[in-house]
Formats: structure tokens, sequence, C-alpha cells
């Protein structure tokens, strides 16, 4: 079932056109990549989807039924990009305040705290303030107070950003867990790499409009290049030449050969042109662009990290 | 509903709980009656003796001048406007021979400006001595004189006053009023303050670190507003609640310190320096406070807090607007806060008039208009001149004005909480007043 479906979303602003005319549709349960540069309007596009902005024309369908703040908020749960929690309250209490604001009963609050809690090992954090956090500690914080609520829709705004490679790991994993519990995860970055290992489906935008909107693999495909990496034990020499039919030669490494298939030749050929030199192929496989090379081909700016 | 009220307790709980509420509620009444007495006392002690030396060509003025412990008069023969200050004087006094010529005067030569106050004093004993050259050249005797001038007309009869309605006659007191009018406007006017700029702090912080988002996604953001103002109000009445508390303990315990001869003293003091408005304002409710009791609390109490409330919720709203569209610079807070600290002065300045003449239109007005009614409304009531009906269009114009103020804010706070970087004009603030929610 589709959970969220948007219809022709438009924003605009008086400067500019930060959400122009965008659809799309997410399937229940799919992790869902909200891809796009600084300013490409990803963060209107979610709280257009959270209710904090309204557009300006367009439909949100949520759970198949026009988007009801009042009603659908509390199965929702966003954690903005700008992580932001009240500095001199204590966690414990700031916790279940945000939970109750979402509706929960003050047991089930108490009761999902303390789990979450354990699983992140912040038990002995209960009674001291955010101030006294370390950012990391603030950002798992911040997102146990969004999963808190069991919510079906989660939408994570740059959850990585500023986390140390444990942390991130950390997180991550609690995203497929949650995932697979049947949570649906709209996650926006301008983060490719991340996007590649974590995201199911995905949706690129550039200045208010949808650009690429198709599941990571299949876009990849549609952007390949025909390029592959053949893997030596010991690369022979007549490698340095360029006398190929099959391919042409991009890159070579100490074990490595990047090549391009050309035009009429499939993958079938190249090995045999190689494998008729008598050597001893020791890895063969296709190199996918990367979302981050297919962003800068599509949107033609640089992406900057 | 239920999410207001989540908000509330949460913004009610957090403040109170602080430390510095604590100490703000209780420390405040013992300094604002500390600063009471404290500057009774140091304007005495602190008042410079003066030792005036007077060159008196037509010798009436020997007997006339009366010295007292703040300004002594001698007559010494030898000591000029040149010589005066090593001769140990901090003041020359020459008066010539016709003191009324164009080219000559009475001269007061001192080396440093006395001050209007002992400046006062000394004119009034020269213009004594004046009128009883003139008595005395009219053949009255001097001993019926000196007998006429020991007088002290406030032994001699009882005076009170008296307001009669109808049939209803009732004793008053306009000292009285006049006291508790500016002290509750006060008080009011000081709680605008001190409470408004709270919730603009609080949607400040809210602003700043960024945990407006989150919430926003769960509650809507006139919730949020409202739920902080109510919040802060609760507060606000509690503290008021300890204070009157601690008030009234702290005044029953200082009466007993208050004996007749600290209050004669208070009184002597009163009468040497001048009497400034507020100063004989104070020292009548000093020795009024038996009839303290016999104000008209009926209506004063319950009108102090409806004003006390309604007043705070009229501006309060417009405080979380002009919270909600600062930036991170706290500067433009105190410039945005401008339009809505300038009538709260007013009324105050206003309310000071009113106290005096409960009926003078600008009183009249000013505690009506629900800009200024607050306070002017509480300098008047305690007057007991204020007719039912003004009071109820002026509570109605108040509560109307604040489900008003309530209304547009919400409208700033909603699009301002979340808008970061911009630096906001008034000219923008009106543009989202107009857009459709």
């Amino acid at each position: 079932m589709t959970i969220l479906e948007l219809q022709n979303l438009k924003k605009y602003y008086a400067t500019h056109k930060a959400v122009d005319d965008i659809s799309f549709s997410i399937p229940e349960g799919n992790i869902f990549g909200l891809l796009g540069p600084n300013g490409a309007g990803k963060t209107t596009l979610l709280r257009m989807i959270t209710g904090i902005f309204y557009p300006d024309s367009g439909n949100i369908l949520f759970e198949g039924r026009k988007f009801n703040q009042l009603n659908d908020i509390s199965k929702i749960g966003y954690m903005p990009e700008e992580r932001g929690l009240y500095k001199k309250m204590k966690i414990g209490e700031q916790a279940l305040y945000l939970a109750r604001l979402k509706g929960m009963s003050r047991g089930d609050a108490m009761k999902k705290i303390k789990e979450w809690f354990v699983k992140f090992e912040m038990e002995s954090w209960w009674n001291k303030k955010v101030n006294d956090l370390s950012k990391g500690m603030g950002q798992k914080l911040q997102f146990v107070i969004t999963v808190l609520h069991e919510p079906k829709l989660l939408i994570l705004d740059e959850p990585f950003s500023g986390l140390d490679p444990v942390n991130s790991n950390l997180i991550k994993d609690e995203i497929f867990n949650l995932a697979k519990a049947g949570t649906t995860i709209i996650f926006s970055t301008h983060r490719m790499e991340q996007v590649e290992e974590i995201c199911n489906n995905i949706v690129l935008v550039n200045n208010g409009k949808k650009i690429l909107d198709g599941s990571v693999g299949q876009i990849k495909d549609d952007f390949k290049e025909h390029i592959f990496k053949v893997g030596f034990d010991l690369m022979p020499d007549m490698m340095h030449n360029n006398g190929f039919n099959a391919f042409d030669i991009i890159n070579i490494q100490e074990k490595y050969l990047t090549v391009k298939i050309r035009e009429g030749y499939k993958p079938a050929n190249v090995l045999q042109e190689i494998l008729n030199q008598n050597t001893e192929i020791v890895s063969f496989n296709e190199i996918l662009p990367s979302l981050n090379d297919i962003f800068i081909k599509v949107a033609g700016t640089k992406n900057h990290a | 509903m239920n999410k207001i009220w989540l908000v509330i307790k949460r913004e009610y709980l957090t403040r109170v709980r602080n430390r510095s509420f604590i100490l703000s509620t209780i420390l405040l009444p013992l300094f604002f009656i500390g600063f009471i007495f404290a500057s009774a006392y140091f304007s005495a002690t602190s008042t410079e003796k003066q030792k005036v030396a007077v060159s008196d060509s037509n010798g009436i003025f020997k007997n006339s001048f009366q010295s007292n412990s703040l300004i002594t008069y001698e007559f010494p023969a030898d000591v000029n406007a040149a010589n005066f200050q090593e001769k140990g004087y901090t003041a020359f006094l020459k008066i010539p021979g016709d003191y009324n010529a164009s080219n000559d005067s009475i001269s007061l030569i001192s080396t440093k400006q006395l001050g209007m106050d002992a400046e006062d004093k000394i004119k009034d004993q020269i213009d004594d001595a004046i009128r009883n050259q003139a008595f005395l050249q009219n053949n009255i005797d001097k001993k019926i004189l000196d007998s006429i001038n020991k007088l002290n007309e406030n032994g001699m009869y009882h005076f009170r006053t008296v307001v009669k309605q109808g049939n209803k006659t009732e004793k008053s007191n306009s000292a009285l009023s006049y006291g508790i009018g500016y002290g509750s406007g006060f008080l009011i006017y000081i709680t605008l303050f001190i409470y408004g700029a709270a919730v603009m702090r609080g949607v400040m912080e809210e602003k700043m670190n960024r945990i407006a988002e989150v919430i926003i996604s769960s509650v809507r953001p006139f919730q949020l507003m409202t739920g902080k103002i109510l919040g802060i109000a609760a507060v606000g009445l509690t503290q008021l609640l300890i204070w009157i508390v601690l008030i009234v303990l702290l005044s029953t315990i200082s009466t007993s310190f208050l004996t007749p001869e600290t209050l004669q003293h208070a009184q002597a003091m009163n009468s040497s320096m001048g009497a400034a408005a507020n100063n004989s304002a104070a020292m009548n409710f000093l020795s009024a406070k038996n009839t303290f009791l016999s104000a008209n609390w009926a209506l004063i109490i319950p009108c102090f807090l409806f004003y006390f409330v309604a007043g705070y919720l009229f501006y309060a709203s417009l405080f979380a607007a002009v919270g909600s569209v600062v930036n991170e610079d706290p500067q433009e807070a105190q410039s945005l806060m401008l339009p809505i600290t300038m009538p709260i002065i007013l009324s105050f300045v206003i309310m000071t008039t009113a106290v005096g003449k409960p009926d003078a239109p600008i009183a009249v007005w000013g505690s009506i208009i629900p800009f200024s009614s607050p306070i002017v409304m509480m300098g008047r009531i305690p007057s007991g001149n204020v007719p039912g009906w003004q009071i109820i269009v002026s509570m109605l114009s108040l509560v109307a004005g604040f489900v008003l103020t309530t209304m547009l804010a919400a409208k700033i706070y909603r699009t301002g909480i979340l808008l970061y970087g911009k630096k906001v004009t008034f000219k923008e603030m009106g543009k989202w007043l107009f857009r459709k929610s």
C-alpha cells in the first residue's frame, strides 16, 4: 500500500520557487531517499509532509486519505536537520514531554523511553541536561525522541551529520530494523554514498523540480556506462597497449584494469579478448555509476558533500 | 486542548522549579521594603548640614531666622563674601539695606549649589522675617506675634474626609487611594515588563535552540504559543501570591519596629526636606496604616486580579510575536520591542496623573483603551470615583483587546518561529497578518 503520495505540490516564495510541481509516491515499508543539493527544496517538501508548511497548491495523501495534521501527526516522526532540544531540560523529562505531545500516554511513553535508552546505552543520562551531552549523545537522543511513539512514517533529515562512524552505524542498524518491522522511512540527504547503502527507492530534486524517480538499482542501471573492472593476479604487459576492439582502457592500476565497452560489443567479447592473451583473470565486474556521479551528470552542478 | 495543557504544565514547572525563580520571588519584596526604608534613612543622613553666615544691614532678620538641625544661621560681624568658607561657613547670605532695589538684591553666595531644598528653606525664612517685620511695623505686639508664630496648626483640629453618595456615607482617604492606586498600577507595570519579557525570551529560546521545528511537528503553533503564555501567567500569579504573603508578613513585623519616635523623626525629616509628592504619599501611607483596611478592598482586589491577568494576556502575545521573528541577534529584540514597551511606559505616565485626578479626561480615556487600561484603571479604582459602567466598558474592551492581539500574534508567530536568517521588518510582518492560513 502506498503510505504517502504527493500530487503536483507547489510552494512558491517571493524570491524563488522552492517546490515547483513535484509528484511521487512512497510504498509502505520502503526506505526512501529524498536527495538533492542544498537549497533544492528538500526541507520545504518535508515540512509540507509534516504539516508545518502548507502547499500553495497540490495534494498530499497519507494512507490514501487527504493529509490531516491533527489526526495523522501521531503516526509521523520527524527529525529535522537542525537538531533542537530544550537545553536546560533534563533528558528523561524532555523525552516524556515530547512523547506526550505526540499523543502517547504517560505509561506507554515511559516504557518506550526506557527500552530505547537501554538499547542505545543511555540509561545513565536520564537526569542529565541536554547542555551536558556531547554532540553524538545529543543526536542519539534526538533519534530516540523521533521514533519513540512508533510512527508509521519516519522522516529523517540528514540524520548522520556530525556522527562518528560508530554512532552512524548504530543509527543505520536501527533504520534497517525499523524498516523490517514495517516502518516507512524517508531519508533526506545530500550525501549520496549513504543513500546507496541504505535506500530502496529514491527521488532526486533540484531547483524545486523532480529530476529522478525510481529504485536505486534501476536508476543506476539507467545510467550505466558499460564500464567494467578486470582484476589480475599479475598484470600482463600487453594490457598497456590499447589495441583492443571490444573496449577502451580507461584506467590501469597495479592489479586492475578499468575498461569501457565499445558500442556494439558485449561483456563476453571483452572477456574473450582478454582471455585470448593467455592471462589469469581474478575478477570481472560491472562498475555501475555512483549516485554521486549520476547526480553530477544530471544536475550539472558540483555536489558538495 | 489536552496538548495546550501539556505545554502549560511544562512551561510552569520548568520555571517554578528554577532556582532563580525562588530567589527572585523571595528577595524582591525584601529589596523593595529595604529600599523604601534605606532611601528614607540615607536621604536624611546624607544631607549636608548647612551653616549660613548672614550679613543683615537692616538688623531685622537676626531675631527671625530659625536654625534647625540641618541649616544653622549665624550673624558674625567679620565674615564677608570672600572669607566665609575659611571661616567655616558653607554659604554667605548678604542682605543689603534696600533689598528691593533693582541694582541690589539679597544674595546667597556659596562655593557650590546648595540645592533646591536648602534654597527654598532659606527663602522661607526670609519670607517669614519680612512678614513678621510688616506685622511689627503695623504695631502688632511682638509677644502676640511670637505666640502666633509658634502655633502648630496640625495640633489644633481634627480633619476627616467623607464621601456621600445618596444615603451612603463613607470615610475616605485620598492619600490612601493615591497610594494604593499608584502601588497597584506600578505593580502591573512591572509585571507586564517582567513576564512579557519572559514570554519573549521563551519564544526566542525555542527558536534559537531549533526545538521549534520538532515541537511544531507535534502541536499547532497556536497551541504552543498560548500554552507558553498561560504557563508563564501561572508563574506570575504564583509569584504574586507569594509576594503578597511575604509583604503582609513583613509589614506586620516591621510595624512593630515602627515606634512613634521613628515615625516622628520620619515626619520631621519630611518637613525639613520639602514635600515631594511621592514622599508625602508614602508618609501618609505609613501613618494611615490602620485606615489601610478601610479601603474598598471588595472592589480593588477582584479588579486588580482581572487587570493583572488580562493586561498580561494583552501584551504577552505581542511579546511572543516579537520573539518569534528575532534571529540570532538579541539586539534585534530590543529594537522590535520598542513599539510594545512605549505604550506600557506611556500608560504608567498617564497613571501618575490619574491617581491624583481620577476624573481628568486623560485618566478616563486611559482607563478604557485596552493599551493603557490595566495600569491606568488600577490607578483610578481605589479612589472610588469610577462609575460602574466605565469599569465594565474597560473590562470588555480589554478582553476584546487580548483576543485580538492573540489572534494577530498567532499569525506572526506561526511564520516567524521557523524563519531563520532573514531580518524581518514590520512591513513583512504586516504581510503575514493578511496571508490566509
